[in-house]
């Protein structure tokens, strides 16, 4: 750059004058300033409009749910963000078998926030019946499986109910907690949720929350 | 008449000039191979992959609702749109075939080596950028497949520390993969990347030009000037770009017409596979096309199995071989930034396996046969001994580095000729 301006005003006729660089220079840091803000500015609608747009925004609202129509043991799964979030409603003996493989758990306590505070507990869960969970892995984003009945036996001995991702194989017990050895690295997310009344959940907001 | 108008022309635009230099003048060492015919054919499949692809924009429509009901029109309703359509997809496998053989005729010959580290930097790029423009392009039918490869790949960034959640989220334009995505992978696909990637090729040609090309035996065929007798000169006449700075030595032949013809034999053979993929197995036992993707994108139901296309399942593997999201990740880009570094990371100074250590040449051949065992891997359905397989070979892939990088500095090699071995 310097020897290129150098090689200009050597064959000019200003060559032999005394220089003074300091306007130059004065002039190219303004110059290159003024043209990185606008760099800059013109960067912001570029970037900004990959943000989700407001119709994005809207879809993306809170779900009521009617909760009095499932079964014992049952599974339902609702749309939430274009999510899947499964609401099971646990029966008594599961969630006393919750706590018999904690050994066997990443993160039995949920230390790791995937979770409301309020859900931070053995059962994930505001009510122990019902378990709010959205239905991703928090490996790759796969949805994983319900089994049931023991057909979780046969991916971990002992454990006869519990979520097994196909696609990488990870395996959460029915609380969502995540066991180890298994690539996700952390339990499965509980959406922020409130109850309306007694049979209904509101998904997307949590009570005290804006 | 055409002579003046040629004249005309060549006055105001250098167009002769150009093609002398670099296609007709250009010299080429005599003894390259039939592995040196890759490029060429990357080349045609590029030519292939834009016109059919410009096709194909006409007829497709880039939203969820229409995306995958449109390719079904195209195959169904649209006069000769399966031909397109198959020349395409059938082109994006084509593509990293000859890209990767392409490749491993640079590491076995040393084509990295000094000077053509920024050749081969280009070279690495345009893979970069062909893997981040295939990626894109198949999740344009909106496929179960597309869909859910999408999020498994949109994910990898959530495994980035404090920002990943907001990146991925800004990345897909929505709180999941949607339609607005398919938008923006469309515009990538069609517009940015194809631009980048026909620079990118025109750059990594005019550094090739520059520094010339390698040959099966490393020896290079320019030689300072004023070096050579002239008994030892080519007797071919080469662009005088190239003869000024150097004295070429008489082991090179004019890329037109020796070259372009060994090319046009290649290109022959490439076609019968081609349309023999094209015309009798275009999903290639779901390999090129997968067939959980003729199943329109399901949010709510993933796949029993997935994985991505073939060309990139090597890199799944080592993905999934680390038992952590973050390492994963990182681990996968890694194993493509070192064979970016291989200029640096290789240390020896002869080029061509043929006269580099024994070592060397087990090395390379392991490397490729864990290359392809990796691919196998990350191409198949989970299954325990896998997890362990896949981490052995992602630890041998590393290893392939490391080893190269303390034998090359005290090699042992042969002595390499003065000239082109006859």
């Amino acid at each position: 750059m310097s020897k290129v301006s150098a090689d200009a005003n050597d064959s000019s006729e200003v060559a032999s004058q005394p220089q003074d660089n300091t306007r130059r220079r004065f002039l190219t840091v303004a110059t290159s300033v003024v043209g990185a803000a606008g760099v800059v500015g013109v960067a912001i609608p570029f970037i900004g409009s990959w943000n989700p747009s407001a119709k994005a925004r809207a879809a993306g609202a809170d779900v009521e749910v009617d909760i009095s129509k499932i079964e014992p043991g049952q599974l339902i799964r609702v749309m939430w963000r274009s999510k899947p979030v499964w609401i099971v409603r646990r029966t008594p003996e599961l969630l006393a078998s919750l706590a018999n493989h904690e050994d066997q758990l990443k993160d039995p306590n949920s230390e790791v926030e995937q979770q409301p505070a309020f859900a931070q507990n053995r059962y994930r869960s505001l009510k122990e019946e019902y378990l709010v969970l959205v239905g991703i892995c928090t490996h790759l984003g796969c949805s994983p499986q319900h089994l049931k009945d023991g057909a979780f036996e046969e991916r971990v001995e002992g454990v006869p109910e519990g979520f097994f991702c196909p696609c990488h194989g990870s395996k959460f017990d029915m609380a969502g907690r995540v066991f180890e050895n298994v690539p996700a690295p952390s339990n499965l997310v509980v959406p922020p949720y409130m109850y309306l009344d007694d049979t209904t959940l509101l998904i997307g907001s949590e009570e005290g929350a804006a | 008449m055409w002579k003046n108008l040629l004249d005309w022309i060549e006055y105001r635009i250098p167009m002769m000039r150009v093609a002398n230099m670099h296609a007709i003048q250009y010299p080429a060492p005599r003894n390259m191979n039939f592995w040196y015919v890759f490029g060429f054919l990357a080349t045609i499949v590029l030519v292939n992959q834009i016109v059919t692809g410009i096709w194909l924009t006409m007829s497709f429509e880039p939203s969820a609702e229409r995306a995958f009901a449109s390719v079904e029109y195209i195959m169904r309703d649209v006069e000769y749109g399966w031909i397109l359509r198959y020349m395409h997809s059938t082109g994006a496998s084509a593509f990293f075939i000859v890209v990767y053989l392409h490749m491993f005729r640079g590491m076995m010959y040393g084509s990295y080596q000094k000077p053509r580290e920024l050749l081969w930097l280009f070279g690495m790029f345009i893979y970069l950028a062909l893997m981040a423009e295939a990626f894109m392009g198949y999740v344009l039918p909106w496929g179960q497949m597309s869909y859910w490869g999408a999020q498994v790949i949109v994910s990898l960034f959530g495994a980035i520390p404090v920002i990943g959640e907001d990146l991925v989220i800004w990345i897909q334009g929505d709180y999941v993969i949607s339609g607005a995505t398919l938008n923006r992978f469309f515009a990538l696909h069609v517009i940015a990347l194809p631009l980048v990637i026909v620079i990118l090729v025109f750059l990594h040609i005019v550094a090739l030009h520059e520094v010339g090309s390698n040959n099966p035996d490393g020896v290079e065929v320019k030689r300072p000037k004023g070096s050579l007798k002239e008994e030892d000169k080519t007797k071919f006449a080469m662009h005088e770009y190239y003869t000024k700075k150097y004295d070429i030595i008489d082991d090179v032949v004019p890329f037109f017409p020796h070259i372009v013809l060994k090319d046009l034999v290649a290109f022959c053979v490439f076609l019968a596979l081609f349309c023999y993929v094209l015309f009798f197995n275009p999903e290639m036992g779901g390999y090129f096309l997968e067939h959980p993707n003729f199943e329109i994108a399901n949010p709510l139901k993933t796949p029993e199995h997935i994985f991505p296309v073939w060309y990139f399942t090597p890199f799944y593997a080592i993905l999934k071989a680390v038992p952590d999201k973050l390492g994963g990740v990182i681990a996968m880009f890694a194993a493509i930034i070192a064979l970016a570094l291989l200029p640096w990371i290789d240390r020896g100074k002869v080029r061509s396996w043929r006269y580099r250590c024994g070592l060397h040449k087990w090395n390379l051949l392991v490397f490729a046969g864990v290359f392809i065992f990796l691919g196998y891997l990350g191409g198949t359905p989970q299954e325990n001994w896998k997890i362990i397989a896949s981490q052995i070979l992602t630890v041998m892939y590393f290893g392939f580095f490391g080893l190269l990088w303390m034998y090359s500095k005290n090699e042992n090699t042969k002595p390499v000729p003065e000239r082109i071995t006859k």
